[in-house]
């Protein structure tokens, strides 16, 4: 049953699991990953041939030890990496597809399906719970709806709710790609085309909200990308042609419909408003050893946000450790090279482990 | 893990002043070294809050609980009666509102343990007075116009503080600029002269 009231008959998983689960099933990590991810955090993407999203944090020897833990990673409910989706079967009849018609879901929904994974494991309690962005939402549900389930929660570059101008971005994707004639009002795979124009604008907008404005202009200022002078109209801007890039290799691993339905989900998410008495009622109960990260030029969640929950989670008395890395790029800072916040969250853990009696 | 560096030796002093197995604030922790010794050697269940960024990132990189914030703005996001102890050493001169934090101290813990550089010290005094400038000592090194201890207090003007908010004085002690223990514990007046900080454990009346 999911938040929106409508029930799905049965849902799949797809899920990578890296490491060895200890005999006592203590030594579990789950990894959420953000709206575009997948669950290849630490190996190839098969489909896009792409190394995995994470691969600099989770590995032997990395930030989140494969050694020592035993990570899973699944794609979220409505993902089109093959978990349960718009692309997935609607019923019965062959090669009808839910499309449009797949009900709403919510992040609560993402965890309760991640729980149901967990469980399916046999574990009864997760060492952590780990995610950036919209991980880090799903990082904070755990927290929320299974506090007694996690050991630790690391929510990232994380927000408790979407703002007017995170639903904003999000609108102007959608709406561009409701705008794509190849859109046919969901129902693109019958014809067998892809709304390719819509999303790679959707994506292109959310990227200018992933990076700093210092990054871009470190990366490419005013530079022309042929660079032979103001010549022509036809000219471009190297960040024109960056972000064209970008949109088009979005469209070859990323369905739309998923794309729609995840980027609601995510403007549905508001922890406060979902708890008479906000954000530190919702956190009531919280028994897990917090860590939040935000990255100083992040506008898209800024550190204010992270400072927020961690304040939210002090007034229920949890055990909170906050910090904001010094970074110039952006939000996505927290997938890329930092080793700042990398040397973080491996003491983080270390840390927990030692606490937890982890050897 | 930096357990082999010998404690800070007014970091002993405090720490010989919580129970242990206690639940344990420490504001103004730097990288962390008091929290670190409390979980280890008294199974406390010891945080710390750090204003500076980079000394946060450290104590967390050594799995020590730290939440980055600062004592006049995040004491009060805690709930009441939260911890046993809440330690600010050396940082209530350098508070915005030593009084409110101090309110807040008493508010989420039993208890309070504040250590502070005492103005009242006789090298300062006399600095002042054959000088006639703001005295400079190991302590209070920084210019008048650049330092960050925007609060200076003696001893004598701390009891006077705790007098009148009500707080009882469970113990006190004056030490010297090693954090040393020394010998005039029987009188304020001559702890102000002689000791270079002060050391309370305080509790609400």
């Amino acid at each position: 049953m999911l938040d929106c009231g409508r029930a799905l008959p049965s849902v799949t998983v797809a899920y990578r699991t890296y490491g060895t689960l200890n005999a006592a099933k203590s030594n579990a990590i789950m990894i959420c990953h953000a709206l575009t991810g997948d669950q290849y955090v630490a190996e190839q993407n098969p489909e896009t041939g792409r190394p995995g999203w994470w691969e600099r944090v989770v590995g032997p020897g990395a930030p989140i030890d494969t050694d020592k833990y035993f990570v899973i990673c699944s794609n979220v409910l409505g993902g089109c990496m093959g978990s349960t989706g718009p692309r997935s079967p609607r019923g019965e009849a062959p090669g009808e597809l839910w499309g449009r018609d797949f009900p709403v879901i919510t992040i609560h929904d993402m965890v309760r399906v991640q729980k149901r994974l967990v469980e399916h494991f046999g574990i009864r309690k997760l060492f952590a719970v780990i995610g950036g962005s919209m991980g880090g939402m799903q990082a904070l549900s755990w927290a929320v709806q299974y506090p007694e389930m996690l050991y630790a929660a690391v929510p990232i570059a994380a927000a408790y709710y979407h703002s007017a101008q995170n639903i904003a971005f999000h609108e102007i994707g959608r709406q561009a790609i409701f705008a794509d004639p190849a859109f046919c009002n969901g129902h693109y795979w019958a014809q067998g085309v892809r709304p390719e124009r819509g999303l790679a604008v959707a994506r292109m907008t959310a990227h200018i909200t992933y990076v700093s404005e210092e990054a871009l202009t470190r990366k490419f200022g005013r530079k022309l990308q042929n660079a032979e002078g103001l010549s022509a109209l036809g000219e471009q801007f190297a960040v024109e042609s960056y972000l064209q890039y970008q949109g088009s290799s979005f469209v070859t691993r990323f369905d739309a419909n998923s794309y729609l339905s995840i980027t609601r989900a995510m403007d549905l998410f508001d922890l406060a408003g979902d708890h008479e008495g906000g954000l530190s009622q919702a956190f009531r109960g919280a028994s897990a050893r917090f860590l939040l990260v935000s990255f100083s030029s992040d506008w898209l969640f800024p550190t204010a946000q992270s400072r927020t929950i961690a304040r939210a989670l002090n007034h229920a008395a949890a055990n909170v450790s906050f910090v904001e890395v010094q970074s110039d790029k952006g939000h996505d800072a927290f997938l890329l090279d930092e080793p700042d916040f990398h040397a973080t969250l491996r003491g983080f853990l270390v840390g927990c482990a030692e606490h937890a009696g982890l050897a | 893990m930096s357990g082999a560096k010998k404690m800070r030796v007014d970091l002993a002093l405090i720490a010989a002043m919580v129970q242990p197995g206690s639940r344990v604030l420490d504001v103004g922790c730097a990288e962390g070294q008091l929290i670190e010794h409390l979980i280890r050697a008294k199974q406390c269940d010891a945080r710390g809050i750090e204003i500076d960024m980079q000394e946060v990132q450290r104590a967390i990189s050594h799995g020590l609980p730290v939440m980055q914030g600062d004592a006049d703005t995040e004491l009060v996001t805690y709930p009441d009666h939260a911890f046993d102890y809440v330690i600010l050493s050396r940082t209530l001169q350098a508070v915005e509102q030593p009084r409110e934090v101090l309110r807040q101290m008493l508010r989420i813990s039993t208890h309070a343990i504040v250590s502070f550089p005492n103005f009242g010290h006789w090298n300062l005094r006399l600095q002042l007075l054959l000088r006639g400038r703001m005295p400079m000592t190991a302590n209070w090194n920084r210019m008048w116009f650049e330092t960050p201890n925007i609060h200076p207090c003696t001893i004598r003007d701390f009891f006077d503080l705790c007098d009148a908010d009500g707080y009882v004085v469970e113990d006190w002690q004056a030490a010297d600029e090693e954090g040393r223990r020394t010998p005039w514990r029987r009188s304020a007046r001559l702890a102000n002269l002689f000791g270079e900080q002060g050391l309370f454990l305080l509790r609400k009346a």
